[in-house]
């Protein structure tokens, strides 16, 4: 293409003329906006693009794309994703789920999805709520969480996304807010960029059914004491005094106060988000409010590997060059065993 | 390679022969051999070379691999049996037979589960060595006499010591006991070599391809089997050889092929046609999974074949690449199609093509997998939530899955519909000769690409306008600039594809999805009657059972009766004649292997239609012709 033909796309130009059907004060507005404004930033085609989800309040998002969208069934999104993306590559492809649509009905494609790395952007919007059905528990509902489904409370335990990431050999993390346009905006882009499957978590506040779910992570006067907003190189630095950092204690991560109980700056750890042992990756994304840590936020990973759409199409091209076929019909008449009647 | 070439080796031998010790040759039409024993005794191996070195001798085949669903049971036991049958002929084998003319049995558990598949006057060959007092405890005999504790007191018990002989034959090969031990399937495959007159270097050339690789394997393989065959001319075997003679076929190139395989490459053929990338998401499932490791194999055609976490990702990443803009498939067998029913669904809904191939094997549940059965109808026709109409078409013998599965592409691609192509354990794994098809001259295959075939403003344009006579709506694939949308299981709104929950709307999609099924039979072929066009009886059937039925009419006309017979590839929509043909004969009697599905179908549809007899048999096992011409024959002296 000519670079004066290149037209810079605005986020308007990624939004249908449909009215948004969320509740008022809903976080999906900001997931969606923040999605608009990411691919404006990449400038990526509108008609190049497609927006793939199941079933539950964030799977209603495609339908206010510009884009090629594709609003499928409960927990399939991953799997749909995958059969767009190996039939066309070229395309920039992203799924919108949230918990229960992608970590329990669709648990299995989540997972297989992120094992064979192909090149889509998953978006989870977790609230720890089924929303649409009207208020049960999730399978990231915190234990002992009360719902109309455990009227006495869950007697079961969460999964956390990312650990289910690397356990599934997840080559992307990161964890954002509903709340931080620009933040996930940024998580959204780099999500783009990196080839592979990149998971987003994006803590979502569910107005109805689990209101102020994440607002200890959330409100602006916790928020900079209790997360820790990770930059790839940089210390491990949170707080509102900017004074705090994570250490390594033994085997396990603490928060201190520099200048305190003798750490100093030189003590507090730099966050490598490129290396291949995630072993310090989930420590991160695992730290919970509970331990005394912050909750971790920014890419936690992003490591290099080949992608499943690409692995596909260079064995094709490989074979291809080796065993070159005009047709079926004269690869028919080459194969083993055949005959002719005169 | 011309039959002719084929001078027999062993015709030197002959005729140093002296005539009164040499063995006659008999010529026959048809004959029915039966390759039976433990599940890891190489049985499938021996049929299928036995069928293919037949077919390139140039007689007609029918292959029926019958298998238990263990990879390897207790040795010797009944659970364990695997047996391989072929049917050979000069012409007009158009099923792999009721019973077998001859057995080889390479353990009494071997003889006793076929004992009931013996002609009266069969031939058993069985090997002694593996007929010893404990071989017959695992087979639960009481006695030491096998053949007459099984009352087989008909046939002709021919005992080899096929294992010492093997032992003996490759005893200075330097291979171990073991590794010597597997050629025994080859040892008695030259023993039926010879019974037949067959050439053995045929059967050279196929262990030659089989095992390339393994050339000490293919040198003990060959030596096994000479040695079995020269052991049977040297011996005297049986007093009578036969000689099938080769068929009289179609002019052309031929390869014997089976279902599976004819399925795979129907799709690849549709997908050259179409000029579209082939995609199959699949996940593995007895009997379907050798349409997945072809289809893995062809990415010298470019195929895209994705082994998928689970029946449910196989339909749904087809459903994907179907939106992107594939010829898109999923394979599978029953217990998977219920697992699919939903994304079938969203097929339905958003209208895109899709063909799932169902191989259909005995049920409910997980059944009988490796059995075959037709039990699956009413799940393709029926087996979804809401008013979900799919094209059902099912193919009709092994080669008959090449033409059937083009056709499903067509329609899907064509008319932008899921299709849903009903096959069977038997005709899956069944193998036949099969002209290899010119593809020139297959159909043209023409998806209708939005930009190419909706006439109209590209800014009017919208995802749910239709073609006014097919009632298809145009595939806008993305990456095509100008037609983004979004489409989705939600009810659609008739025009925009925009959520919609209007009464009016809803009702009107629900009649335009179906009537846009219903109209695909104007594009579909009239139905055919074979045989007595006046007859008063027509039997009626449908898929996989075509060869047992069209024997079951003609030997009917043989004996003097006038039948008729219409076999059916197409069951949703129906042919447009169906009604009208159905209602020419006095009697109609339907028979299929379930409990009358195709018969309540029919009736349901058609209620003048109210003559309907039904045959169902559901054992998991093929049509028996002897059966059905004596059921028959009792429905057509009903008054």
């Amino acid at each position: 293409m000519n670079a004066t033909t290149i037209q810079e796309h605005l986020p308007k130009d990624y939004k249908s003329a449909i009215p948004v059907r969320w509740c008022p004060g809903c976080g999906d507005y900001a997931i969606l906006s923040s999605l608009h404004r990411a691919m404006a930033e990449l400038n990526i085609e509108p008609h190049e693009t497609a927006v793939i989800s199941g079933i539950g309040c964030s799977s209603r998002l495609p339908y206010y794309m510009s884009t090629y969208g594709f609003h499928s069934i409960h927990g399939r999104a991953a799997a749909i994703a995958t059969g767009v993306k190996v039939a066309n590559p070229n395309l920039s492809v992203w799924v919108t789920t949230g918990d229960g649509d992608s970590l329990a009905i669709g648990g299995n494609h989540f997972i297989h999805a992120i094992r064979r790395n192909i090149d889509i952007n998953i978006v989870l919007f977790n609230n720890k709520i089924y929303g649409l059905t009207k208020g049960q528990y999730s399978p990231t509902s915190d234990k002992g969480f009360i719902s109309k489904s455990s009227p006495y409370g869950t007697v079961e335990e969460p999964f956390r996304p990312a650990e289910l990431t690397f356990g599934a050999r997840g080559t992307f993390f990161a964890r954002s807010l509903d709340v931080d346009v620009k933040n996930l905006t940024d998580m959204l882009v780099e999500a783009a960029q990196h080839k592979g499957t990149a998971v987003v978590e994006v803590l979502q506040n569910c107005v109805i059914f689990n209101d102020g779910i994440h607002s200890k992570i959330s409100d602006r006067e916790w928020r900079a004491d209790n997360t820790l907003l990770l930059q790839h190189g940089e210390k491990m630095i949170f707080g509102k005094e900017e004074n705090r950092g994570i250490v390594l204690d033994g085997w396990s991560l603490k928060a201190v106060t520099i200048g305190e109980d003798g750490y100093t700056l030189d003590d507090v750890l730099v966050h490598d988000a490129s290396t291949r042992d995630n072993t310090l990756h989930m420590k991160l994304a695992l730290m919970e409010l509970a331990d005394g840590l912050p909750v971790a936020l920014g890419v936690i990973r992003r490591v290099e590997a080949p992608t499943y759409e690409r692995e596909v199409e260079r064995q094709i091209t490989e074979v291809k060059e080796r065993s070159p076929q005009d047709s079926l019909t004269q690869f028919l008449l080459n194969s083993p065993n055949v005959w002719e009647v005169k | 390679m011309h039959p002719h070439a084929l001078q027999g080796r062993f015709i030197h031998n002959n005729q140093e022969e002296n005539m009164s010790t040499k063995t006659v040759v008999t010529d026959i039409k048809q004959v029915t051999v039966r390759f039976s024993g433990d599940s890891g005794d190489g049985m499938q191996l021996s049929g299928t070379l036995f069928s293919t070195l037949s077919a390139i001798f140039g007689n007609e085949i029918s292959t029926f691999p019958d298998f238990p669903a263990e990879i390897r049971a207790p040795q010797g036991s009944l659970q364990g049996v695997s047996g391989f049958q072929v049917r050979i002929g000069a012409k007009d084998v158009y099923n792999s037979g009721d019973k077998a003319d001859v057995l080889v049995a390479m353990n009494p558990a071997a003889l006793k589960v076929n004992a009931q598949h013996l002609k009266r006057g069969s031939i058993v060959i069985y090997d002694t060595d593996s007929f010893e007092e404990k071989d017959l405890e695992k087979a639960n005999f009481q006695t030491q006499e096998p053949f007459k504790e099984l009352g087989l007191e008909q046939v002709h018990p021919i005992g080899v010591a096929i294992t010492s002989l093997t032992k003996a034959s490759l005893e200075d090969s330097g291979m171990e006991n073991k590794d010597i031990l597997r050629s025994k399937n080859m040892f008695a495959l030259g023993l039926v070599c010879w019974l037949f007159n067959r050439p053995l270097e045929i059967a050279d050339q196929l262990l030659q391809q089989k095992f390339a690789k393994k050339q000490a394997v293919v040198k003990a393989n060959i030596k096994a089997l000479t040695d079995g065959y020269n052991y049977g001319h040297n011996t005297h075997l049986t007093t009578a050889t036969y000689r099938v003679e080769p068929a009289a076929a179609e002019k052309g190139f031929y390869t014997d092929i089976c279902g599976n395989m004819a399925t795979a490459y129907g799709l690849i053929a549709a997908a050259e046609k179409a000029e579209v990338q082939l995609f199959l998401g699949s996940y593995p499932i007895t009997p379907a999974t050798d349409i997945l490791h072809e289809l893995a194999k062809r990415k010298d055609f470019g195929v895209k074949a994705l082994q998928m976490e689970d029946e449910i990702a196989g339909i749904t990443s087809a459903v994907g690449a179907s939106f992107a803009g594939c010829l898109a498939a999923t394979s599978t067998s029953g217990p998977g199609l219920a697992l699919k029913s939903e994304a079938l669904g969203l097929a339905v809904m958003t209208e895109l093509p899709l063909v799932v191939i169902d191989v259909q094997r005995g049920g409910p549940s997980t059944g009988l997998p490796t059995k075959s059965e037709q039990t699956d109808l009413n799940q393709a026709l029926y087996g979804r939530n809401g008013e979900s109409p799919v094209v059902v078409i099912a193919a009709n013998s092994p080669t008959d899955c090449f033409n059937s599965a083009f056709e499903a592409s067509k329609i899907a691609l064509e008319h932008m519909t899921p299709v849903v192509l009903l096959t069977d354990g038997y005709i899956a794994n069944g193998s036949a000769a099969w002209k290899i098809p010119d593809l020139a001259q297959y159909p043209e295959i023409k998806p209708p690409y939005v930009q190419k075939y909706y006439e109209g403003d590209a800014k009017e344009w919208k995802p749910y306008l239709r073609d006014p006579e097919t009632l298809t709506r145009y595939w806008a694939v993305p990456g095509t600039p100008g037609y983004t949308h979004r489409v989705g299981g939600l009810e659609k709104d008739r025009l925009t594809g925009a959520i919609s929950t209007q009464p009016d709307n809803h009702q009107k999609m629900v009649n335009t999805r179906a009537e846009k099924i219903k109209r695909i039979a104007e594009y579909l072929p009239e139905q055919e009657v074979v045989g007595d066009r006046d007859a008063d009886t027509l039997i009626v059937g449908w898929g996989g059972t075509y060869g047992h039925l069209l024997e079951t009419m003609i030997q009917l006309r043989d004996s003097g009766k006038k039948v008729a017979l219409t076999h059916f590839r197409h069951i949703n929509p129906l042919p447009k004649n169906t009604h009208e043909l159905l209602k020419q004969y006095k009697k109609v009697i339907v028979a299929e292997q379930n409990t009358g599905q195709f018969a309540a179908y029919l009736s349901g549809r058609f209620k003048d239609v109210s003559h309907l007899y039904r045959f169902n048999k559901v054992e998991g096992q093929p049509f028996k012709v002897s059966e059905l011409v004596e059921a028959f024959t009792k429905i057509m002296k009903e008054k």
